[in-house]
């Protein structure tokens, strides 16, 4: 958000410009995005699997953090709009952060690139770029740091949406390390704007930030009582570098204590469904048939991504920033 | 303010007429029949069950392929286009409810040529009236309606079906 209070992610007229956070977005906002990605969904199942909406338009996937799977659904979503795709894959350097990054964009500028999708390792640094570019360009959070990662909790309430009656009656339960999680911010932020009943987080005190009181979330530290009735579970990829700082004491203890298992799936009610953002450690945070058992939806999941980025990406292309005044 | 409505069976029966007189004169044997929604998609099934076509209707959603994105933006209700045929080097009936500035029908070409290669496109249309954007032609018209720049003419549905004359104040 700027100084002024005014939501960066929005133009003059409430539209969405840039995609930076689930933060500043309005529950109309959030269900637009969704009921045009229902529109895109549809594409994939056509034998052309294009349609020409932005062609002519360059995106460029900038990406200062390393991720296939991301950068490859954001290509295609780009690429089934006719859009033109330029990849690039940037180390930050420690020194001169601020100024090199600015140098880049104004770079890429130059070359009359409309559109930016960035992934960087600073929470933040996609409002920071947001800020500096020219009027007519818009940029989309890959995810930054440990902020914030909205087009994966679209995808994620989106496909919820898909298989759920309404978000007001809804138990949704976040498994995992929630402490490094932009995947668990964003989704606890989409999930309450959209006005989910219980928002319950499940994870070892060691991977649980100290405010979550403050996330409009509840917390437990045991997978029985946390997953009692609830119509949804989210299970979060669990980092190996947390067993080397100490946080946890293997991915043994951790599956014992916090992997959802086929027993544990059964304190949840009977049509819940399973989600994960991928990718998967089988035996790690969750067992291999519940990962492939009939309440997971692991791979609607990464079709859903292509149709909600294809929503978001067409959104803020047509911004009204872009007319020329 | 609107005007009454006007009578749909009558015309869908002359567009019937119209479709049946040039598939003799152009020779088109077992086309297949695209509707374009909303209205157009209608008129279509009218049309189909008069007709006795044998393959199946196609219907097509053209919201992708307009060419006012930048004025307003996507449509989030796109419908998904049905084509359960293959198109390639076969005569297609297109149709619409109203054929007015020709955008549409522009539209829907493009998307039908997306699918494959047709032989023959022909247009039928419900309504015809003034005001082409583009060279667009219909080849089967159920009526021609001449209105005023400021007047629009829809066709509303599904139950009942509905013609309407809007005019509006500048």
């Amino acid at each position: 958000m700027t100084e002024l209070g005014q939501n960066i992610q929005l133009d003059t007229t409430g539209q969405l410009r840039h995609f930076l956070s689930i933060e500043g977005l309005d529950k109309e906002l959030l269900t637009r995005i969704m009921d045009t990605a229902e529109s895109f969904a549809g594409v994939a199942n056509q034998p052309v699997k294009k349609v020409p909406l932005l062609r002519g338009k360059t995106i460029v996937n900038l990406f200062f953090e390393n991720s296939t799977r991301t950068r490859a659904t954001f290509e295609i979503a780009a690429k089934r709009l006719s859009a033109d795709v330029l990849n690039i894959n940037i180390e930050t350097s420690a020194t001169s952060k601020g100024e090199s990054l600015l140098d880049t964009i104004r770079n890429l500028e130059a070359m009359y690139v409309d559109m930016f999708v960035i992934r960087h390792g600073d929470s933040g640094a996609p409002f920071f770029i947001a800020q500096h570019v020219a009027p007519h360009v818009s940029v989309i959070s890959a995810g930054d740091g440990r902020h914030s990662h909205p087009t994966q909790a679209m995808l994620d309430m989106f496909t919820i949406r898909r298989h759920k009656e309404s978000f007001e009656s809804l138990r949704v339960a976040i498994v995992g390390d929630i402490l490094h999680s932009r995947v668990a911010r964003s989704q606890i932020l989409a999930l309450n704007t959209l006005g989910a009943a219980e928002v319950r987080v499940i994870a070892p005190r060691t991977l649980l930030p100290t405010n979550t009181e403050f996330l409009g979330v509840e917390v437990f530290h045991c997978m029985e009582t946390g997953l009692k009735d609830v119509d949804v579970i989210i299970m979060l990829r669990l980092q190996k570098e947390r067993m080397r700082g100490a946080l946890l004491p293997s991915e043994h203890e951790y599956y014992s204590g916090f992997g959802l298992t086929e027993q544990r799936l059964k304190f949840a009610h009977p049509d819940a469904i399973v989600m994960h953002p991928g990718p998967i450690n089988r035996g790690v945070e969750i067992e291999s048939r519940v990962a492939d058992g009939n309440a997971s939806v692991i791979l609607e999941q990464v079709s859903n991504g292509i149709a909600i980025r294809m929503a978001v990406m067409t959104m803020a292309m047509h911004s009204k920033s872009r007319e020329l005044s | 303010m609107t005007e009454p409505t006007m009578d749909i069976i009558k015309i869908a029966d002359q567009l019937a007429q119209s479709v049946d007189l040039m598939m003799n004169q152009r020779q088109v044997v077992n086309p297949l029949m695209i509707g374009i929604h909303t209205g157009g998609a209608w008129v279509a099934k009218m049309l189909y069950e008069r007709l006795g076509f044998v393959e199946p209707l196609g219907t097509l959603d053209i919201s992708f392929y307009r060419d006012d994105f930048s004025q307003i933006g996507v449509n989030p209700e796109v419908k998904p286009s049905s084509l359960p045929f293959e198109v390639e080097e076969r005569d297609i009936l297109l149709i619409d409810d109203v054929l007015y500035t020709g955008r549409t029908i522009r539209a829907a070409l493009n998307e039908i040529f997306d699918y494959g290669r047709p032989g023959r496109v022909f247009l039928g249309v419900l309504i015809e009236r003034d005001g082409r954007q583009v060279p667009v032609q219909a080849d089967c018209v159920g009526t021609r309606v001449d209105l005023k720049a400021n007047q629009r003419i829809k066709l509303s549905g599904p139950e009942p079906l509905e013609l309407r004359t809007y005019t509006f104040d500048n």
